[in-house]
C-alpha cells in the first residue's frame, strides 16, 4: 500500500515509511526507532540522522502524554473545506519525540487545555483514508 | 565597524492587492527605483538574484526571465527561497559573493503575486511550505501553526488578546501613514470586540489568533542593490553597511519543536549570530524591522532578539515602547500586518524601510537620527530565520 491513503489528504505517494499506514490499519501507531544506536523518532524516518545507519526498527509511541498546545482552525486551506472547525495540537510524552495530529471531533473545544492527559489512536475516515488522532486518556 | 559591503540602492512597490501587471513587470518596478536611487544603470551590476515563493505564478525558474526583463543579461543570475525571508537569504549570498570578490554590484529582487490564485490555494501553498509528508495531511495552515505557538506563549506568560490587539493597533497606526502598504485604514479596540458581529478583526481565524492576528496578503516587489566599498564610495553619498548577518534554522515538523511557549528558536539563533558579526548588543538598535506575520510574531520577535526578557515581550507593547518614540522603534512602517507580506518581497521591503531610516529619508515614519538598524526576517513557521544588522 502507497502512501496516499495518509491523513485527510496526502500529498506524498511513496515512501520507504510507508509501513506507518498498515500499523495504523491494525491499530498500531509507531515510530521508528534506530538498530544500531537507539535514537527514536516520530513521525517515522526510513534514516538515522544520528549515525547514518538505514536499519529502523518500529516501536508504539506511548499510550501516556499531555497536550502541550493547540488550535482550532475555523478555516481550512483548499481540499479541506468540508472539514472546520477542527483542532490540531502538539502532545508531549515527557521525554521522546513529540506528536502532531488533529484531536478527536468527539471532544468539545471548549473541554480542551494546555496540559490535559491525552493519548494517541489510528482513525479511519469514511472515504478510506487513515490517519491517528489524539484523544482524552 | 567593518565598511566592507553596503545597500547602495533600495526600491519597493505599492504594495497592492491585484496587481494589474505580470511578474516581470511587478519586479521592474522596484528595481527600477532601486537603480536609480544608486545612481546606476544594469551595465554597473555584475549578478542578479531573484527571491520568491513557488507556486503562486506559474513561472518556473523565474530569475532568467526577470533578468531578460530588467535588462540584467549577460550577467549571472539565479534563484534564491526560504518562502518569507527569501529576499533577506538573496542578500546574505549578495554580501557573501561581494565579500569573496566575485562581484563587485550585485541586485537582489524580491518579488510575489499572491493575487494569481484564491485565499484557500495560498494557505494550501502555505501549508505545503511545511513538512508535506507529515503535516499538510492534517490540513495545516500558517495561521494554525503560529497558533500553536500563541496558545502556548499566552498560557505560559499571562499575554492576552488585548496585548496582541495592541501590536496590530501599532501597526496600523503606521500603516496609516505609509503610502506604500495595502492596508492603510486604522485599528481601534473596539475593533477586535468579539460581542460585535461588525467588529471587522475580531472574527475567530484558528484560536486564539483573530482576523486582526493575521497579516494582510499582497502583491509587491522590493530592490536591494549592494556594492563593495569602492564602488560604493564612488556611486552614493549615503551608504549603509551591512555590519552583521545571522541566519538559523529549525526542524519543520512541529513534533520535534522544542518548547512553544518560548517561541521560535530561529529567532534567538539569528539574532545571536549576527550581534557578534556586528559586535553590537540589542541596546545599540535604534530602529527595527521584525518580522510580524502574525501579532505573535512581533513579541516573540522581541525576546529573540533581546529587546524584552524572555516572556516579558508584552511589556513593551504595552507600554509603547516598539512606537516611534520609544526605546526601540519596531515596524514602523506598518509591518507585515499592515503594510502587507508579498512573500519573496518582504525581506527586502523591510531592508529598504531600515535604510532609508539610517539616511534619514524615512518621511513621516522617520525615527530620530537613528545610527543603527536592525531586520529580522522569517521564513515559514520558524523554519528559517535571518537577522541583518545595517550602520551607517
Amino acid at each position: 500500500m502507497g502512501f496516499e491513503k495518509f491523513g485527510r489528504r496526502s500529498f506524498t505517494a511513496m515512501t520507504k515509511t510507508a509501513k506507518f499506514v498498515d500499523l495504523l490499519a491494525e491499530g498500531k501507531v509507531e515510530g521508528s526507532a534506530c538498530k544500531k544506536c537507539g535514537a527514536k523518532f516520530f513521525p517515522p524516518r526510513a534514516d538515522c540522522a544520528a549515525c547514518f545507519s538505514k536499519e529502523m526498527d518500529w516501536y508504539d509511541v506511548p499510550k501516556k502524554g499531555t497536550l502541550e498546545t493547540f488550535t482550532t482552525a475555523q478555516y481550512a486551506p483548499f481540499g479541506f473545506e468540508a472539514d472546520p472547525p477542527y483542532t490540531m495540537g502538539v502532545v508531549n510524552f515527557g521525554e521522546g519525540p513529540k506528536l502532531f495530529a488533529r484531536l478527536a471531533k468527539d471532544i468539545k473545544i471548549e473541554d480542551i487545555k494546555i496540559g490535559m492527559d491525552v493519548t494517541v489512536r489510528p482513525l479511519k475516515y469514511e472515504d478510506g483514508q487513515i490517519s491517528f488522532e489524539i484523544i482524552k486518556a | 565597524m567593518a565598511k566592507d559591503v553596503a545597500v547602495i540602492g533600495v526600491g519597493q512597490t505599492y504594495f497592492v492587492r491585484g496587481y494589474e501587471g505580470s511578474i516581470r513587470e511587478l519586479a521592474f518596478e522596484a528595481f527600477r527605483e532601486a537603480a536609480q536611487d544608486a545612481g546606476i544603470t544594469q551595465k554597473n551590476i555584475g549578478a542578479s538574484i531573484f527571491c520568491s515563493a513557488p507556486e503562486y505564478d506559474k513561472q518556473r525558474s523565474p530569475a532568467g526571465v526577470l533578468a531578460e526583463y530588467l535588462g540584467l543579461i549577460p550577467q549571472p543570475t539565479f534563484y534564491i527561497e526560504t518562502v518569507c525571508s527569501s529576499s533577506s537569504s538573496g542578500v546574505k549570498v549578495a554580501y557573501s559573493m561581494i565579500k569573496a570578490g566575485l562581484h563587485d554590484v550585485v541586485a537582489v529582487v524580491g518579488f510575489q503575486k499572491m493575487s494569481e490564485i484564491t485565499s484557500a490555494e495560498s494557505q494550501e501553498r502555505m501549508g505545503r511550505g511545511a513538512d508535506i509528508q507529515w503535516e499538510a495531511p492534517f490540513g495545516t495552515m500558517m495561521p494554525a501553526y503560529y497558533a500553536l505557538y500563541a496558545q502556548a506563549y499566552m498560557a505560559k506568560n499571562g499575554l492576552t488578546l488585548d496585548d496582541l490587539m495592541k501590536v496590530r493597533v501599532k501597526a496600523a497606526t503606521y500603516g496609516q501613514i505609509n503610502e506604500r502598504a495595502v492596508y492603510r485604514k486604522g485599528v481601534k479596540p473596539e475593533d477586535f470586540d468579539p460581542n460585535n458581529p461588525e467588529a471587522k478583526m475580531a472574527g475567530p481565524v484558528a484560536s486564539p489568533l483573530r482576523v486582526g492576528d493575521c497579516c494582510a496578503n499582497a502583491d509587491g516587489a522590493s530592490c536591494v542593490i549592494l556594492a563593495n566599498a569602492e564602488k560604493a564610495k564612488a556611486f552614493s553619498k549615503k551608504p549603509v553597511w551591512i555590519m552583521g548577518i545571522g541566519a538559523a534554522s529549525e526542524a519543520v515538523n512541529m513534533a520535534a519543536r522544542p518548547d512553544f511557549a518560548k517561541g521560535l528558536s530561529v529567532g534567538y539563533g539569528a539574532a545571536a549570530e549576527a550581534y557578534k558579526m556586528a559586535g553590537v548588543t540589542a541596546k545599540d538598535i535604534k530602529v527595527a524591522e521584525v518580522h510580524d506575520c502574525f501579532t505573535i510574531a512581533e513579541i516573540m520577535a522581541y525576546e529573540g532578539l533581546g529587546f524584552a526578557k524572555p516572556g516579558d515581550g508584552k511589556a513593551l507593547i504595552q507600554a509603547k515602547e516598539t512606537y516611534k518614540e520609544g526605546r526601540i522603534p519596531v515596524n514602523v512602517d506598518g509591518g507585515l500586518l499592515s503594510k502587507g507580506h508579498p512573500i519573496g518581497a518582504t525581506g527586502g521591503s523591510q531592508i529598504r524601510t531600515i535604510v532609508l531610516q539610517l539616511r534619514g529619508e524615512a518621511g513621516p515614519m522617520q525615527v530620530k537620527d537613528p545610527d543603527i538598524g536592525l531586520v529580522h526576517n522569517v521564513g515559514g513557521v520558524g523554519l528559517y530565520g535571518n537577522v541583518t544588522i545595517f550602520g551607517r
